[in-house]
């Protein structure tokens, strides 16, 4: 329980719950078990991270089953210390943006660039960073693992966090004026719960988008260093290089399991008790349930144990870190200041030719124009690739989409089942596409291009069903009444009606698709490696070879392309859809 | 409650020569409140009454401390105003309730921001929740409680930080006839008892009749910019009888102010248009609305004069609703509004006894000279070869003597009533002012 410091799930005025004894039921039972289990995991898998790296040498990866739950816990625990350093970045730096209009300037474009530098991009440098951070020792290794995971986590929960305390309703904003909350007790008490069920959504995103670059993550290939951290990644890497088909489905069984465990233990009961943040005026028809909070809701032992921790929450939310008199409308508070204003914009602008010219040097100093020719053309090569893509994924998964969005009993089931593929890595389908085609003779080309719309497809398949979902039903019945069929009822009801929703999730699907080109561009199974050509195998090989500068130089091209189309597509439609095709 | 005690005791809030602005850009300045001079004593329920747009919602906040007004002071109990007080609380017009938060939680969001201790803060939230008529619902969040609940949760949060100014913006506009009805009644009955720890209470309002039967002193708020057009004292004894023959003239004679000619708002056709004409801020009214008002004045019981009062009553119009459509007809010519009438001019006559087309035709030529707007766009559509123009240079131009909104709320209310007319049409997609109908 992240956002608030105590949880008000006890109906806490009722006078009868004092007279409650104090004794544990099978609830408290249960409860403890999990509790339990928990934190022997967490301590268990935390203790083997402090090794030396000549002892992870010393015992490789094995393709045992046997080890297989180990493996899994360790990258479980990976995937939620990204998410906890992610949720901390996210309070601090995307909360420092909305608050501060100078920060906001310089940190929402940089985190636009930021979220479409590739995963393994950040890996080239952080790995040599934090081995010397940590020399010879196993955690500079996991530090490195983690930061990689972090950075294809963070971006979109920040994102959202952001764009919730941009859009604070004007009258709750005013009340805490008027009652003088200070900035802490307004952060608890107004903005984080307001953003609660836009973040956690993107929390769950989060962790399938962690899912996918689990392999580029675990098994860290940057030039001379090639480490294998213990975990599922490491061992679906090296199952691919050994050619075994049972142990890589072990891996995606093991993950599967894995995946279900925490919707079952950590989202859905998070879900659950985050419906009250929902910001709608009546109760919702469909309520997540969950056995785990059930559970929770009716221990009475843990509830009795957990309240010193809600007189420290109690406590803490009395704290006045800032001073909150004279908190004038900031509408006022922004005008004076336009020299000020116009000194920043000098500053930043002063810092990023500055910043732009130092990487322009540094790149020159091996590179010809040769090279930026090259990887542009590689660019455009994966850009082509992409389009393509997703054209046919959504040729694809509109019709699909609407059709089981108007179902909403089936739309339910799908949803879960949507979120998982998109938590699987690309890698899995290796040896059935590197076969397929080494055997027909296909062009690699064209055909490993699939792989990098593998998880990110679902993107698509998820927003539509959304949309088709919410579609009014008196439209629905119009529908009905005037009998509207076939071409017209795509052209003119349904296709408007998703069409914001769809905008979203091609959105999404695009930008995730250029940073899985990496992973999907260059496939390898046992001693076969295919290669096509375009900007992911370029990063790739570079980050292979180790050659930093043109690690650079890919990423730059990459980040310019992505942003410059959602620049020059994809905002433009957006405005466009949120302005035309509203139902409100 | 003894009228001269109240003339000695001194103001508790003294509002001075406020004006509110705000920046538009390029051209300028857009005057919201324009020399608002008003005073708040002890004991007194203000009302703040005028339709939206009026400012009056803007001089509330500059009295929470909410905004900083432009130019004058305002003072609570002799000092300055600069952020706000504690001293101050506000109930809100959508109630603005934590939806996270319990009933209980909200009540105590206040105190919890003073620093009052956990048990301290339970037990007077709890009293503040008992006063309000909120038991058995503490433990309830505000979603799975009717609006009125959620109102009363809104006015238990104001009183449990004992408040010596309670501040209400449009408190029962949010709500229906009969709830608010109650609410009203028992805000009336703490406030005459005693038992609520307030000194004065300052509302905004929409409604006329909630106006005459909550305060003891009513500021009406003409617009464009807001200022204080009428005062007006209201002795009636409470509780107060809507049928008191004292009551109807009290409400007669707001009604007549309202309507009144030598108000200074630009939209009258006494008054010389502004700049070229073309900046008259027109309201966002349906053609429907316009025809039907037209119809129902001719019809009976009114036969072409009507009394506002009733006829706000019978149609369940607010001021909100039934001014603009008023004042947009007077402007074509089609009704004349004084002293609290409605009457129907020739031309009103000859349109309710037209065919559709007869309407529109009648229409187009009001439009033309009576909405100099319309009859510049339609000029500039007849000027050029292409016979179309971009309907965001219109909103430009207005935006040199008039808010963004404003701006849009007229080039709206201009489309609307020249498509009615079809002196021009507008093309949403490409937002272009066109001469040709479509077929």
């Amino acid at each position: 329980m992240v956002f608030l410091p105590h949880n008000s799930i006890e109906p806490r005025a009722n006078p009868a719950f004092s007279r409650v004894p104090i004794l544990p039921n099978i609830y408290d039972l249960v409860a403890f078990t999990l509790l339990g289990g928990a934190i022997a995991l967490v301590v268990h898998g935390t203790s083997d991270m402090s090794g030396s790296l000549a002892l992870l040498e010393k015992q490789p990866i094995s393709l045992g089953i046997g080890h297989l739950p180990e493996y899994a816990l360790r990258t479980t625990l990976r995937m939620f210390a990204g998410i906890l350093i992610s949720l901390v970045f996210t309070f601090v730096v995307a909360t420092f943006a909305a608050k501060n209009h100078r920060a906001g300037q310089i940190i929402v474009p940089a985190m636009d660039i930021l979220q479409s530098v590739p995963v393994l991009g950040f890996l080239t440098f952080t790995v040599t960073f934090f081995l010397r951070l940590f020399p010879g020792q196993e955690i500079g290794a996991e530090c490195a693992s983690i930061f990689a995971i972090f950075t294809s986590q963070v971006w979109n929960m920040a994102f959202s966090f952001y764009q919730s305390l941009t859009s604070i309703p004007t009258d709750l904003d005013e009340v805490c004026r008027s009652f003088k909350l200070s900035g802490w007790q307004r952060f608890w008490r107004l903005e984080a719960p307001f953003a609660a069920p836009g973040l956690i959504w993107n929390t769950m995103m989060s962790m399938s988008g962690g899912w996918f670059f689990v392999v580029a993550s675990e098994a860290i290939t940057v030039g001379n260093t090639d480490i294998r951290l213990p975990g599922i990644g490491s061992y679906l890497a090296l199952a691919i290089d050994e050619k075994n088909f049972s142990a890589i489905a072990a891996a995606v069984l093991a993950m599967v399991v894995i995946i279900l465990l925490y919707n079952q233990l950590l989202f859905r009961p998070i879900l659950a008790w985050a419906e009250k943040f929902k910001v709608e005026q009546s109760t919702s028809k469909e309520k997540v349930n969950s056995w785990v909070y059930d559970i929770i809701r009716h221990t009475r032992l843990i509830k009795c144990l957990s309240a010193p921790f809600l007189w420290i929450g109690q406590q803490l939310m009395m704290l006045r870190f800032s001073s909150a008199e004279n908190q004038v409308n900031p509408a006022n508070a922004d005008t004076y200041s336009k020299i000020g204003d116009y000194a920043w914009g000098f500053c930043v602008l002063s810092a990023i030719l500055w910043g732009g010219w130092v990487t322009f040097d540094y790149l020159r100093q091996a590179l010809s124009w040769q090279d930026l020719w090259i990887s542009f053309s590689c660019g455009l090569m994966t850009l082509l690739r992409v389009a393509v893509l997703i054209l046919l994924a959504s040729l694809l998964w509109v019709p699909v989409g609407i059709w089981i969005g108007l179902r909403p009993s089936l739309a339910q089931h799908i949803q879960p089942i949507a979120q998982f593929l998109a938590a699987f890595p690309a890698n899995v389908l290796f040896p059935f596409v590197v076969i397929a085609i080494v055997v027909t003779g296909a062009n690699p080309n064209i055909w490993l291009s699939p792989l990098m719309i593998l998880g990110t497809q679902w993107y698509i398949l998820f927003n539509v069903i959304a949309g088709a979902a919410s579609f009014p039903t008196d439209l629905k019945e119009a529908v009905a009444v005037y009998q509207i069929r076939s071409w017209t009822w795509w052209r003119r009801v349904m296709l408007p009606g998703i069409f914001p929703y769809y905008i979203t999730g091609a959105l999404t699907a695009t930008g995730g698709s250029w940073n899985a080109s990496i992973v999907a561009e260059v496939a390898s199974w046992g001693n076969t490696q295919l290669e096509a050509y375009g900007l992911g195998a370029y990063i790739a090989n570079a980050t292979t070879a180790g050659d930093v500068r043109r690690v650079v130089l890919g990423i730059v091209v990459m980040a310019f392309f992505v942003t410059f189309f959602n620049r020059i597509l994809w905002r433009p439609l957006y405005a466009f859809a949120e302005r035309r095709i509203r139902f409100n | 409650m003894d009228n001269s005690v109240l003339v000695k005791n001194p103001p508790l809030v003294s509002v001075q020569d406020v004006c509110q602005s705000y920046d538009n850009g390029t051209s300028g300045q857009i005057t919201v409140l324009d020399n608002i001079n008003m005073e708040l004593r002890r004991g007194e329920i203000v009302g703040l009454l005028g339709r939206s747009g009026s400012g009056k919602s803007t001089l509330l906040r500059a009295i929470a401390g909410l905004i900083q007004p432009t130019k004058g002071t305002v003072t609570f109990e002799g000092k300055l105003i600069s952020g706000t007080s504690s001293d101050v609380a506000v109930v809100f017009q959508n109630f603005a309730l934590f939806p996270w938060l319990t009933v209980l939680e909200n009540v105590e969001i206040g105190l919890e921001a003073r620093g009052v201790k956990p048990a301290a803060r339970r037990q007077q939230a709890l009293s503040a929740i008992d006063l309000i008529g909120l038991d058995g619902y503490e433990s309830a969040y505000p979603k799975e409680l009717s609006g009125g609940m959620r109102q009363r949760v809104g006015l238990a949060r104001a009183l449990v930080v004992h408040p010596k100014l309670l501040l209400m913006d449009e408190p029962f506009s949010a709500l229906d006839v009969l709830t608010s009805e109650t609410l009203r009644n028992d805000l009336l009955d703490l406030w005459s008892e005693g038992r609520m720890p307030i000194e004065a209470i300052l509302m905004v309002t929409h409604n006329i009749e909630d106006a005459v039967l909550m305060c003891d002193h009513i500021l009406i708020f003409g617009s464009n910019p807001g200022h204080i057009i009428g005062e007006i004292h209201v002795q009636l004894p409470q509780p107060r009888n809507r049928l008191d023959p004292a009551f109807r003239e009290i409400l007669e004679e707001i009604y007549s102010l309202m309507t009144s000619k030598t108000d200074s708002t630009n939209r009258l056709p006494s008054e010389p248009f502004v700049g070229n004409g073309i900046a008259i801020v027109l309201p966002k009214v349906s053609v429907n609305e316009l025809a039907g008002l037209i119809e129902t004045i001719a019809a009976p019981p009114y036969n072409g004069k009507a009394d506002l009062p009733p006829l706000a009553a019978s149609l369940r119009l607010e001021i909100d609703d039934l001014f603009p459509v008023g004042e947009t007809l007077q402007l074509l010519r089609f009704v004349e509004m004084e002293k609290g009438d409605i009457r129907l001019t020739p031309l009103g006559q000859r349109f309710v006894e037209s065919e559709l087309d007869d309407r529109k035709h009648l229409f187009s030529q009001q439009l033309s000279v009576y909405v100099p707007l319309a009859a510049h766009i339609r000029c500039i559509l007849d000027e050029r070869p292409s016979h179309k123009a971009s309907a965001q240079r219109f909103r430009d131009e207005l935006q040199d003597y008039m808010s963004e909104e404003a701006a849009n709320d007229t080039i709206k209310a201009v489309t609307s009533m020249a498509r009615y007319a079809e002196y021009f049409a507008y093309d949403e997609e490409s937002d272009l002012f066109t001469l040709d109908n479509p077929s």
